[in-house]
């Protein structure tokens, strides 16, 4: 009915419109699900192959709170702290000594994460009741969107970088931690308290990590202990696909791969569109293998060279 | 009569002499006559025990290759790779595709033969598209596991009856059939079961491991070596390190694939949880538990740790099956942060760093007497 009284024009704007909105969609959940996996990664070189399970303490944290009658927003302040301390626990006792251990440090946390997501199936069951999204939808033509998974949350994720951005870059403690990533014996020289840096850096990675969680627990339909790895596989795409930078490569990435996602997803269902996802990130990886920023820094030193 | 005995006798030392090397661990009369014991003991072990407890063991030697398969190329090539499920899944689904179609005892041969090539022709084009196009270290591994988790999403949906090549019905999550292993020509041949499938992978397993053996030991396993140790010296020295890890990447995949038939077979049935997450977990368990240097470690470690959760989840001990993948998950990160090299190589040095200690002890104190005298 809606198809016979709209005119061809106004459908293929509605259509655009939906592909618009399911961008955006893809865009804020990537960014959110890779953020906290791309500081630990490039700012450490710690692959976190626990990240998925990190979320889902964010996600855990939130609902069991909510669920307990705190209210949503207090609620995923919890899940954030939750995650924020679980993470500092899991930088002293593990991932400390994993420091220039690339592959021991993924097969570590590896272990990790199947330690988490079966305890977590162990204590609350194989699934939590689902927490209802705010904010309603909006619909226009035969269409409608979700406004917190289109709206709110890639608009929080934009912000997320945003902040990180000026945190690294304007503040001294992000100085401090780019000079500890950088080169560890002269920041210790200069008086940089590297063991401190670590701490904080990994515990941004997690808090980031709790925020995922936090955000998605009302919008993630069913809550289950398996769901980490739906976080995971796009996160590492991401991280894989931007590169070295971590904010520039995390919103390159986003921006390139949910263009994928969502006309996959929009036109041929879901499915096509997580293929899509996993296929460009194989061919992106054969091409440029130092991702889009590693690609970008190369063609500038190039063209510096030439000059 | 001397002479005969000699020619033997340098026989087993040109046989041994293939066979060890700085490479393996085990390079002792003491090993050899250890590994006769063991397999022996194999070997007897079904007049012992159940026709259950058999079936279930012949499980774990399926899964033994694919530790094989991990532990030659991360192990001995430096190449940690995530998604050797892939090639083996990829195998067991071609066994039954191929199998299914073609139900006689030749067409069944014709689908192990198969299977393996495809299995392997598909981690010869996985690692042509890695090592030629220059990705390195830890991307190797992402590339390796998103590989099996595509495979897992793609087969996950593939339960509609569209989803049929010939005869065989892939199923999705429901599974698809696949035929038991048989040996012959025409219709009928002898199809390996129970304890004659068990003995069918024990064999192949001691070929597989002492094949590898030779193989790590020879001019070329140096050479993968010298690529785990340092990949730009090598490129320097002449060697054309992107085809060595083809190379070895590709074995790798062979492997993984034999073992994937005989999964396969063994449990007349495949769905795609072999591509996903918690199974491609556990290769790298094993391997990283017994050592990744070690080809008897990880192969132990798999038939252990695999014991032990067919024993959790048959309520054998005090805890339940849920706690499983607790233990396996626990058991890698303790071993990662405590015991990095695994099992296998930390005992082995142990026992040299004692032995060389108490024959340091032995030198030394003689002089000394003599010198008090």
């Amino acid at each position: 009915m809606i198809e016979a009284t709209a005119t061809p024009l106004t459908s293929s704007t509605y259509s655009l419109a939906a592909l618009f909105f399911q961008f955006l969609n893809s865009f804020g959940f990537i960014i959110l699900a890779t953020v906290g996996l791309a500081i630990i990664f490039g700012m450490m070189g710690v692959i976190n192959l626990a990240h998925g399970e990190f979320i889902l303490i964010g996600v855990y944290g939130t609902a069991l709170t909510y669920h307990a009658g705190v209210p949503l927003p207090l609620a995923m302040v919890a899940g954030v702290v939750v995650t924020t301390i679980f993470g500092v626990i899991i930088e002293r006792t593990v991932v400390r000594k994993l420091y220039d251990r690339l592959l021991d440090s993924m097969v570590a946390t590896w272990g990790l994460a199947l330690v988490i997501s079966q305890l977590l199936l162990i204590v609350f069951g194989s699934s939590l009741d689902s927490i209802s999204t705010p904010m309603g939808s909006v619909s226009y033509g035969p269409f409608s969107s979700s406004i917190y998974r289109s709206i709110f949350l890639p608009i929080v994720a934009v912000l997320v970088l945003a902040g990180l951005y000026a945190l690294f870059t304007r503040t001294e403690f992000g100085i401090k931690a780019r000079a500890t990533i950088e080169d560890p014996e002269t920041a210790r020289a200069m008086g940089i308290d590297t063991d401190r840096m670590y701490v904080s850096t990994f515990a941004i990675g997690s808090a980031l990590a709790g925020l995922t969680g936090a955000l998605y627990a009302p919008a993630l339909g069913s809550i289950t202990p398996n769901r980490g790895s739906t976080f995971l596989v796009e996160a590492f795409v991401a991280v894989v696909v931007g590169g070295p930078s971590v904010i520039v490569g995390t919103l390159s990435a986003s921006g390139v791969l949910s263009v994928f996602n969502a006309t996959g997803s929009f036109f041929f269902g879901t499915f096509i569109g997580q293929m899509f996802l996993l296929l460009v990130a194989i061919v992106a990886l054969r091409v440029l293998p130092d991702g889009i920023t590693g690609y970008v820094e190369d063609w500038r030193q190039r063209r510096r060279a030439e000059q | 009569m001397s002479w005969r005995v000699d020619a033997e006798a340098s026989m087993v030392d040109r046989l041994r002499g293939r066979l060890e090397g700085p490479n393996t661990y085990g390079n002792s009369r003491l090993f050899w006559a250890g590994f006769a014991i063991v397999v022996a003991a194999f070997a007897a072990y079904p007049q012992l025990v159940g026709v259950y407890t058999v079936i279930q063991t012949s499980r774990y030697f399926a899964l033994a290759f694919l530790a094989l398969s991990l532990s030659f190329i991360w192990g001995y090539a430096g190449v940690l790779s995530f998604g050797q499920v892939a090639f083996f899944g990829v195998a067991a689904y071609t066994f039954g595709i191929i199998g299914l179609n073609f139900g006689s005892a030749t067409g069944i041969m014709a689908a192990l033969v198969g299977a393996i090539l495809v299995g392997t022709a598909v981690a010869a084009l996985v690692g042509y598209f890695m090592f030629y196009g220059g990705v390195r270290d830890t991307y190797v591994t992402i590339m390796t596991l998103v590989i099996a988790l595509v495979l897992n999403t793609f087969m996950a949906q593939t339960a509609g009856s569209e989803w049929a090549i010939g005869a065989a019905q892939l199923g999705g999550f429901n599974g698809m059939d696949i035929p038991s292993l048989t040996l012959g020509i025409g219709q009928s041949g002898l199809v390996l079961e129970r304890v004659a499938f068990y003995y069918a992978l024990l064999g192949a397993l001691v070929v597989a491991y002492l094949g590898l053996r030779a193989l790590v030991n020879s001019s070329f396993g140096m050479t993968m070596v010298a690529v785990r140790e340092d990949e730009a010296r090598t490129a320097t020295f002449g060697y054309n390190v992107p085809f060595i890890k083809l190379v070895v990447f590709t074995i790798g995949g062979a492997l993984a694939a034999v073992g994937g038939v005989f999964y396969g077979s063994w449990g007349n049935y495949i769905d795609p949880t072999v591509f996903g997450i918690a199974f491609a977990a556990l290769p790298v368990v094993w391997v990283s538990v017994g050592g990744r240097e070690s080809l008897l470690g990880a192969m132990g470690a798999t038939i252990l740790i695999e014991r032990m959760r067919t024993e959790l989840s048959s309520g054998i001990g005090p805890i339940g099956s849920e706690w499983a993948l607790v233990i396996v998950g626990g058991l890698l990160l303790g071993v990662i942060l405590f015991m990095p090299a695994g099992v296998v190589p930390t005992v082995a040095d142990r026992i040299d760093r004692l032995r060389s200690r108490r024959a340091d002890n032995a030198r030394s104190t003689t002089p000394t007497e003599e010198a008090v005298e």
